[in-house]
């Protein structure tokens, strides 16, 4: 990076940081120019990856050329591509209240559309498979081997069933949740407990990693202070 | 002295401190590194401000909250400055990914989907600069490309780093026959459901505009049946999930996946049940894999930073527990004292 870049970003690094003492002018400055530029380069991204890409040279595309001008490969405009066009119009029309209502034409199509793309995706790799990992022989390294897992493997099995069995206990509301069927459920929240605590501890570490990185930029970057 | 005047006296000390600073570097100044002697010392010194925060806290006397900041900010800054690492197990995932790479013969096609933008860059880009190297070191063939928008220019990041090495450089790769960077393709998971059928329909040109049919590396590449293994760096949609989704349980991809911490979680559970082969958790995990792959990159560098961040977090998260329970024992001592 040149100096001007350098300095420009780390007067928006420290803009951003300055917020940590109080809600100021250089922090709502920085704030702005990013939430600008976000914008705008979503945008252009838009435009160019999917309209101009997709569909303007889907519908008007150029023939291949030799080098010597001549055609190798006519082109073949696809007018399919009308019928998402037609449905992208829709979805602007919301900026006209009166017959907004027809932008729901397209939001259905989407709805319908990646439901029925994805119903057999999510079933098979969310639910069959994450079924089928937790169906797991508790002493065994595999199904019809005898009990020839080590107790690390069997512990990490037992866990897997007891955890997936109470977890679904504690979801199941249609019995109140008493006695044995009430204490099988509060393993289940302390299970649930742990996942947080681990999710938690995995958040901890990743703005921990962007602030890392950050004061990395500060004092390997732009001030040379560290290797 | 009006608080006004304070913070122009602040900003002015930050602006001069830069400005030596960066006159420094830009003279050719060397960077700092403390003696061990001092390590120690900021180490020690820093264990006993926070035992005098808890002394003070459980005396009743509470800390500013921009105290807390300031301490996070030394426990990240500092350890950058010291002459110190840490010792690291390898985790089981961690291995599978690296087994999982040196079981590709020479010659094998590797795909690499750059799935994330600068901000995720400092967890996943020391991924991606030693599984590419990895990938040279066996001389295996790398295609890159991206779901999002900046991911294949973190790529050439990437590449640009690990090609300016002795040991790399030296195999004179080539780019179109050794690695190629097909770039970005709008459209999400549908996009990896497109590459099922063809690769070359997804990204006619690669990230240089070059036309698909005029790399040579790619010229026996239709799917994913002609993909040998694949890595997804991702941070969050579209990424890992989908690619475990289409590439994995659809077409029957080998795959493993590096993730931001945040996402990291999720995962698991799509590496229990072996859907992935391999798995980086945030930082820690491309720490792991740079001890695996002998590189020397940022991963174990920052994982200092991070361990002394998470030992303040913890400090302070017993701090604040020790100031609850003290402000409720002594709200119950105010309340037997108006009742006798």
């Amino acid at each position: 990076m040149d100096h001007f870049s350098l300095w420009l970003a780390a007067f928006l690094t420290l803009g951003i940081v300055s917020f940590l003492y109080k809600d100021n002018a250089w922090y709502k400055i920085s704030e702005a120019i990013f939430v600008g530029i976000s914008a705008g380069y979503w945008v252009v991204s838009l435009f160019w990856d999917n309209f101009y890409a997709k569909f303007w040279k889907g519908v008007f595309p150029e023939d291949q050329l030799n080098e010597a001008g001549e055609v190798i490969q006519a082109a073949q405009p696809d007018y399919w591509l009308f019928i998402g066009g037609a449905l992208g119009l829709l979805m602007l029309l919301r900026l006209v209240p009166k017959i907004g209502w027809m932008s729901r034409w397209s939001l259905a199509f989407i709805v319908g559309a990646t439901s029925g793309l994805w119903l057999m995706n999510y079933l098979s790799s969310n639910v069959l498979v994450q079924i089928q990992g937790t169906i797991v022989p508790l002493f065994s390294s595999a199904f019809g081997t005898g009990f020839d897992a080590t107790w690390e493997t069997a512990v990490q099995n037992i866990v897997i069933l007891v955890g997936t069995f109470t977890g679904l206990v504690y979801f199941y509301f249609s019995k109140e949740h008493k006695g044995a069927f009430g204490r099988t459920a509060r393993v289940g929240i302390f299970f649930l407990m742990i996942t947080f605590g681990a999710s938690f501890g995995y958040t901890v570490m990743s703005r921990m990693s962007l602030l890392i990185g950050r004061i990395d930029f500060l004092l390997h970057d732009w001030l040379g202070m560290i290797e | 002295m009006s608080t006004r005047a304070k913070e122009i006296i602040a900003i002015a000390s930050i602006t001069v401190f830069a400005l030596i600073f960066y006159i420094r570097k830009v003279t050719g100044g060397l960077p700092f590194e403390f003696p061990m002697a001092v390590t120690y010392g900021v180490i020690g010194l820093l264990a006993l401000s926070l035992l005098w925060i808890l002394i003070l806290t459980i005396q009743g006397k509470l800390i500013e909250r921009r105290v807390v900041f300031v301490y996070v900010a030394f426990a990240v800054g500092l350890p950058l400055f010291m002459p110190i690492s840490q010792k690291m197990t390898i985790s089981p995932e961690v291995q599978q990914l690296y087994d999982a790479v040196l079981e590709q013969k020479p010659g094998s096609r590797v795909l690499i989907s750059f799935d994330y933008d600068p901000p995720s860059a400092p967890e996943l880009q020391p991924m991606a600069e030693s599984f590419i190297r990895l990938c040279f070191e066996r001389d295996l063939q790398v295609i890159i490309m991206g779901l999002w928008p900046q991911g294949p220019q973190q790529a050439n990041l990437a590449l640009q780093k690990v090609l300016e090495e002795e040991a790399i450089a030296a195999k004179n790769l080539q780019y179109g026959v050794d690695y190629v960077n097909l770039g970005f393709q709008s459209g999400n998971e549908f996009v990896i459901q497109g590459m099922g059928d063809s690769f070359k329909k997804k990204f006619p040109t690669d990230y240089q505009g070059r036309p698909y049919d005029d790399i040579p590396m790619l010229s026996n590449v239709k799917n994913f049946y002609n993909i040998d293994y694949c890595f997804n760096l991702s941070s969050g949609f579209p990424g890992s999930v989908e690619w475990v989704q289409v590439a994995v349980d659809r077409y029957g991809q080998d795959m493993g996946a590096g993730n931001t911490a945040v996402q990291a979680p999720t995962m698991y559970a799509y590496l229990n049940a072996n859907q992935l082969n391999g798995l980086l958790g945030g930082m820690n995990g491309a720490a792991e894999f740079e001890i695996l792959c002998d590189y020397e990159g940022k991963g174990r560098k920052y994982m200092v930073s991070q361990s002394f961040s998470h030992v303040v977090v913890i400090a302070f998260v017993l701090i604040g527990n020790v100031a609850f329970f003290m402000s409720g024992r002594k709200s119950a001592l105010n309340g037997e004292k108006e009742q006798a």
